[in-house]
């Protein structure tokens, strides 16, 4: 069996360092040396979109990254949406317009939809489906997340003017 | 579309005076999903936890002749390794599951193989290992010997006298009595009433179409999980992704012979069920090798395992034969043929209930059978065997209207089932909403506006769904502060925890964001039927609306001990309780803080067992264009419109709207899976096993009518079914406006819309 | 999965000894969309895998004075379809690079890799062949060039030898009065492999109304992506017309030999290629007069994936 490797990577802001084989994916590695367990494994071969991370800034699957991989990088998962106490807007977009149902999906929309937030605040209901087609939802029929992405991003644009004028 | 559009909008009972009922809360278990915090079946972890994995039969069809598993056992890392050996012998035994009576032996061979493998996919043998890893690079040192028997997957061939058998044991049951001779047809049922014969004879014109559909999976983004402790005191704790911690108990408990006593099932956060996590599938296995090794084992399907090796929806046949008297409908006769899969006990049963359902028809019959065949054996898929009758009865009517030149939904109000009309399995409706969504069809924008353009049209169906009662319970504790917990045993998939303490809330007259509702499991609360039916919103919450009357009873009594008088004295209304004689009064936050003085915290409890379906019925609209040159359908707008009774979360019912909607396009679409000649599925995977992306889809918008069912205090109706039932219709009408052309087999791909369009154009030149 | 060791070298020198690392069957790892998953299924085997990503070459993209492109081998399509002078030059590549798999796909996969794959239906292959690309080889007896179009040789195989991997992608300059499109079938409108593809380049004359030269290429109808030669050659001195478009669609289909398989019938693919070479040569046409060139909004309105 081939010897662990040690990585050394940053993880939501802070500096992480883990043991993995070379075999092993991120998606593992984050679950189950990292207990990060919030991205989930759906089909574990880049068709649903469930273990979304965010690798130095763009949206991958982490099933398809292996652990070796992000020595050095800097990764966003679903647990560093929230900060300081306050939950992101998606977050709180994705609560108030009831835009999940069993949220197994989740946190992997969450952290497209981030992504797509932070290139571009106001996109269009058809390039929010285009850029969040990678990430399969199974029980609210897509609806109320596109609305909850729209509003989380009016919501950024708001904040954004607001400390403008401050 | 005007801009001012409302795209949900709910019509309430003009009666309706509920003050927490309507609202939309944010849900209590919201922010540990948005965060990542909830615990799923995988996010489980215990010290010294193994790992699983199951080894699946290639063949769809062959005896097992030996299994071999000791190169295995001593691979590096392995603990253990367990066939069907390891479970108990059992006899042919049923046990009551809730939702129908189960074959134990089915299903503990379903769990592990005994002398035949049924489908590709069949689990054979399980090891437990250090890793997955490991687990995985042991499963290949496992040597089964097959002898392979021919297959056979498409329902009618299954039906012929001389298909491959599956099963000696098992005989056709002809409405009581048995067949002489073993058969893969292991159920006929027939319904009648009126003189069906006499009556098509009576008819002006007379309608029969052939209709097919192919295996569809519940496609839940999870897949299946369990986590097991086999202790060495002999108590054996499960952590499972289940709709039913109570009915994941008892099927363990009864497949290993122990009693149910002896075992706790957690149920952990579920990513997915819509009827395909009811059945048990690891835990009994799991159990086993935790066991073995005398550790804690987890197994977790991989995607392929979940299409291969648990239970689709079935593929099906279906004859509908509709005859008509001027606009009335008065004869029809359908014949049904259902997969069963590898097992018998499909979903005939709610097929032949739902194909006529939506209709008074006087006259009526319907046969529908249970066949078993080389597939995984069937699990419901929301609305179980609905969804495959209406996609033929829908498209008959359509065809019915436009050759009456009737409007479809006309044609449908004139014939509409109302409260008395007799269904022909037996029920007669009480107060249903099918007329309310016809009529919020008939106006609304969508029907109304004009839809522009080529190839581009639409169609309407309407779809029903019982939904079912059965037991749930509810405990609930006072806080000193006037806040209350709220012990429930129903898994919540959708928000039902939420849609649960609102109706505690109504009852208290408290704020929804002052019950803390939690899912309990086996130990913590009292018997609750699966999260299944349609059930949960309608049963629970009335365990929580009983368990809250009772809390009131009880605090009332405290009160009476307060003030020093008789108990019935103490009235309570709108959130305070009264003195009926003497100026007095104390909210019921008051009354809270004084319990600690006066006797002791209070605990209420209730167990429900409502009896009666709840009725759903919803009437979809949607508009397509067909691209001509490559048959590919788009999907421009959608409308459903659902009655729910009372919408107790709006939200979340126009969620299970727009999401049953949804699956419904996917299942009309794109979605089967594709056997090879040999029964295997050659798509096993997300990437072949189409289901839509947000790209394919546009918005959903809804209607929800609120027709008061009478069977509950609030009036609500199940919803999360229905919504399913009417969208293959729909769009088979709509591409039909669109084109001239009527397709009758699912999924209406791409390659079959483009044939069909070719064959229509050869036969006009 | 697979035990393997993995390795992430820094120069293309130090791949090559990897590569040629006695009885590992040392394979490639770019963004690792095809290969993880195949390892995990056991459809390949390794012992060693070999990341090229921090080998600087492959990850440059690099366009000379004379306009003409050195596309890294292992560069991510989101690169790609968010470079501007790629979108402006070479529309086709960053039509295929906007629609291989979602955006997570697309944050990892790499032309090279897609190339390397050989996947009949491989969406940036017909692209790279209209777009005249050339494949730069690395191994251990040197540097070679291929031209994309003879890259291929069979389902899942290439040209490549032992030991040897694709450092970049090399393109002509961009012509002027020149436009070029990707688009493929696919019975979603997102995450699907390509039923049929049709990549096209072309040509126009100065008034914009008759074809000078034109290329095309087919994906997912044949064992390797196939250039349909008649049919392009067909269009030199042609009108730049609906006509000729559908016609040139009636004899591309003639180099489609298709299977039948879980993507689609036989006969249907044929019939898609010449709905797919037509619409994309309008495309193209459009392109070639200044039309959009965004992959997300095209002049026929439609990304794509879409339709």
């Amino acid at each position: 069996m081939a010897k662990k490797r040690h990585v050394t990577t940053t993880i939501n802001g802070e500096a992480a360092e883990f043991l993995c084989e070379p075999r092993q994916s991120l998606l593992e590695v984050l679950r189950d040396t990292l207990g990060l367990t919030g991205s989930k494994e759906g089909c574990n071969n880049g068709n649903c979109g469930a273990c979304t991370v965010l690798l130095d800034g763009v949206p991958v699957d982490s099933c398809l990254v292996l652990a070796v991989e992000v020595e050095g990088a800097q990764i966003i998962t679903v647990e560093g949406l929230a900060s300081e106490g306050h939950l992101h807007p998606l977050q709180q977009c994705f609560l108030e317009g009831a835009a999940l149902q069993c949220g197994i999906c989740t946190p992997g929309f969450l952290v497209t939809a981030k992504a797509l937030l932070d290139h571009d605040p106001a996109p269009s209901e058809r390039q929010i489906r285009f850029e969040l087609a990678g990430n399969i939802c199974r029980c609210t029929g897509y609806d109320k997340i596109v609305r909850a992405v729209q509003a989380a991003g009016r919501k950024l644009q708001e904040h954004q003017r607001e400390q403008q004028r401050t | 579309m005007d801009r001012d559009f409302n795209h949900s909008q709910v019509i309430k009972d003009p009666a309706d005076r509920y003050q927490v009922l309507g609202t939309r809360p944010v849900r209590h278990d919201g922010v540990d999903k948005v965060t990542g915090r909830a615990v799923y079946g995988n996010d489980v972890k215990l010290p010294g936890l193994l790992h699983g994995r199951i080894l699946r039969s290639p063949h769809a069809h062959a005896r097992i002749k030996s299994i071999d598993t000791r190169a295995a056992e001593k691979h590096p890392g392995v603990f253990a390794v367990i066939t069907s050996a390891d479970f108990p012998d059992l006899r042919t035994k049923t046990a009551h599951l809730g939702e129908g009576a189960v074959d134990l032996a089915h299903l503990a061979a379903n769990c592990l193989a005994r002398e035949k493998v049924l489908y590709r996919g069949h689990a054979v043998a399980a090891v437990a290992a250090r890793s997955v890893h490991d687990a995985e690079a042991a499963l290949a040192k496992i040597r089964v010997e097959y002898e392979r028997l021919p297959a056979v997957t498409w329902v009618l061939d299954a039906m012929a006298d001389d298909a491959p058998l599956l099963h000696y044991n098992v005989f056709t049951d002809e409405m009581g009595r048995k067949s002489a001779k073993p058969s893969n047809i292991s159920q006929h049922l027939h319904f009648e009433h009126g003189d069906v014969d006499k009556a098509f004879a009576g008819c002006d014109i007379v309608v029969e179409r052939e209709f097919r559909t192919a295996s569809v999976h519940q496609g839940y983004i999870e897949p299946h999980v369990s986590t097991a402790l086999w202790n060495q005191d002999g108590h054996l704790k499960i952590w499972t992704s289940t709709q039913g911690a109570f009915t994941a108990r008892q099927q363990t408990a009864e497949l290993l012979e122990i009693p149910v006593s002896q075992v706790t099932v957690v149920p952990c956060e579920i990513g997915g069920g819509f009827g395909g996590k009811i059945a048990v599938y690891l835990e009994p296995v799991v159990a086993l090798l935790s066991r073995k090794t005398g550790r804690p084992v987890k197994i977790h399907m991989t995607r392929a395992e979940v299409f291969e090796g648990t239970g689709p929806t079935p593929g099906s046949f279906l004859r509908v034969k509709v005859g008509m008297k001027k606009r009335k409908m008065h004869a029809a006769e359908a014949w049904l043929a259902y997969d069963a899969g590898a097992f018998p006990g499909g979903m005939i049963g709610p097929g032949c209930m739902c194909v006529f359902s939506c209709y008074d028809i006087p006259h009526a019959r319907v046969d529908g059978y249970d066949v078993c065949l080389n597939k995984p054996k069937t699990q419901a898929y929301r609305a179980p065997g609905a969804t495959h009758a209406a996609f033929a009865m829908e498209s008959v009517v359509d065809e019915i209207a436009e050759r009456l030149g009737v409007d479809p939904i006309d044609l449908r109000l004139e014939n509409a089932a109302k409260e008395g009309t007799r269904r022909v399995d037996g029920p007669v409706y009480p107060r249903i909403g099918l007329v309310e969504t016809l009529e919020a069809a008939k106006k609304h924008d969508h029907w109304r506006s004009r839809l522009e353009g080529p190839n581009r049209g639409r169609g309407v169906a309407s779809g029903f769904w019982f939904n079912i009662g059965l037991k749930s319970s509810a405990t609930v504790h006072l806080n000193p502060d006037g806040k209350v917990s709220l012990l429930e045993g129903s898994t919540d998939i959708g928000g039902t925890r939420t849609s649960v303490a609102m109706q505690l809330a109504e009852t208290l007259g408290i704020a929804a964001a002052d019950v803390h509702p939690q899912v309990a499991d086996t130990d913590g609360v009292g018997y609750t039927d699966v999260t299944g039916g349609s059930r949960v919103t309608f049963a629970t919450g009335l365990a929580a609306h009983e368990a809250g009357k009772d809390l009131i009873r009880q605090l009332c009594e405290r009160a009476a001990l307060i003030w020093e008088c008789a108990p019935d004295l103490v009235r309570f209304a709108a959130g305070v309780f009264t003195h009926a004689k003497e100026k007095k009064s104390l909210t019921f936050r008051e009354l809270a803080a004084e319990l600690h003085e006066t006797g002791g915290t209070i605990t209420a409890r209730a167990t429900v067992d409502p009896q009666g379906a709840t009725n759903g019925f919803g009437t979809h609209i949607v508009d397509v264009e067909v691209d001509p040159e490559t048959g590919k359908v788009t999907v421009l707008r959608y409308t459903a419109i659902q009655d729910a009774g009372k919408a107790v979360h709006p939200s979340y019912v126009e969620g299970q709207m727009q999401g049953g909607a949804v699956q419904g396009i996917g299942w009309a679409l794109n979605e089967e899976y594709i056997f090879d000649g040999e029964g295997r599925m050659t798509n096993p995977t997300m990437l072949d096993y189409r289901m839509p992306t947000a790209l394919d889809v546009p918005m959903i918008d809804t209607v929800i009518v609120e027709v008061p069912n009478p069977s509950h205090p609030f009036g609500v109706r199940g919803v999360g079914e229905t919504p399913i039932v009417a969208p293959p219709a729909a769009i088979a009408n709509a591409i039909h406006a669109a084109t001239g052309v009527r397709l009758r087999e699912l999924p209406m791909s791409p390659p079959r819309v483009w044939a069909a369009l070719e064959a229509a154009l050869r036969r006009e030149e | 999965m697979q035990d393997f060791e993995y390795a992430a070298p820094a120069s293309i020198e130090e791949a090559i000894t990897l590569l040629a690392e006695p009885g590992a069957n040392a394979r490639i790892l770019a963004g690792g969309t095809d290969i993880l998953v195949q390892l995990r299924e056991g459809l390949r085997q390794t012992a060693l895998v070999v990341d090229i990503k921090k080998i600087p070459e492959l990850g440059a993209i690099a366009v000379a004075a004379d306009g003409s492109l050195r596309l890294g081998a292992a560069v991510p399509c989101h690169r790609i379809w968010s470079d501007a002078r790629l979108v402006a030059g070479y529309p086709a590549v960053t039509d295929s690079a906007r629609i291989i798999g979602g955006w997570q796909i697309q944050g990892r996969a790499s032309l090279g890799g897609n190339l390397c794959n050989s996947s009949p239906a491989a969406d940036s292959i017909p692209a790279l062949i209209v777009e005249k690309a050339t494949c730069e080889i690395a191994g251990p007896r040197g540097r070679r060039q291929v031209p994309a179009v003879e890259f291929c040789t069979a389902p899942g195989k290439n040209v490549l030898e032992r030991g040897e991997f694709v450092v970049a992608l090399s393109f002509p300059p961009p012509e002027a009065r020149a436009g070029s499109r990707y688009i493929r079938f696919i019975p979603r409108n997102e995450m699907d492999i390509a039923v049929a593809g049709s990549g096209v380049w072309l040509r126009l004359d100065a008034a914009g109304k008759t074809v000078e030269a034109a290329r095309i290429a087919l994906a997912a109808v044949a064992p390797t992506p196939v250039a349909a030669t008649e049919a392009a050659e067909w269009l030199a001195g042609k009108p730049a017309s609906e006509e000729s478009w559908k016609k040139a669609g009636e004899l591309a289909r003639r180099v489609a030999r298709p299977i039948t398989d879980l993507r689609g019938p036989k006969e249907y693919r044929v019939h898609l290629v010449g709905v797919l070479v037509a619409r994309a040569l309008a495309t193209a046409a459009e392109r070639a007069r200044g039309g959009d060139r965004d992959p997300m909004v095209p002049a026929d309105g439609r990304p794509s994936g879409v339709r």
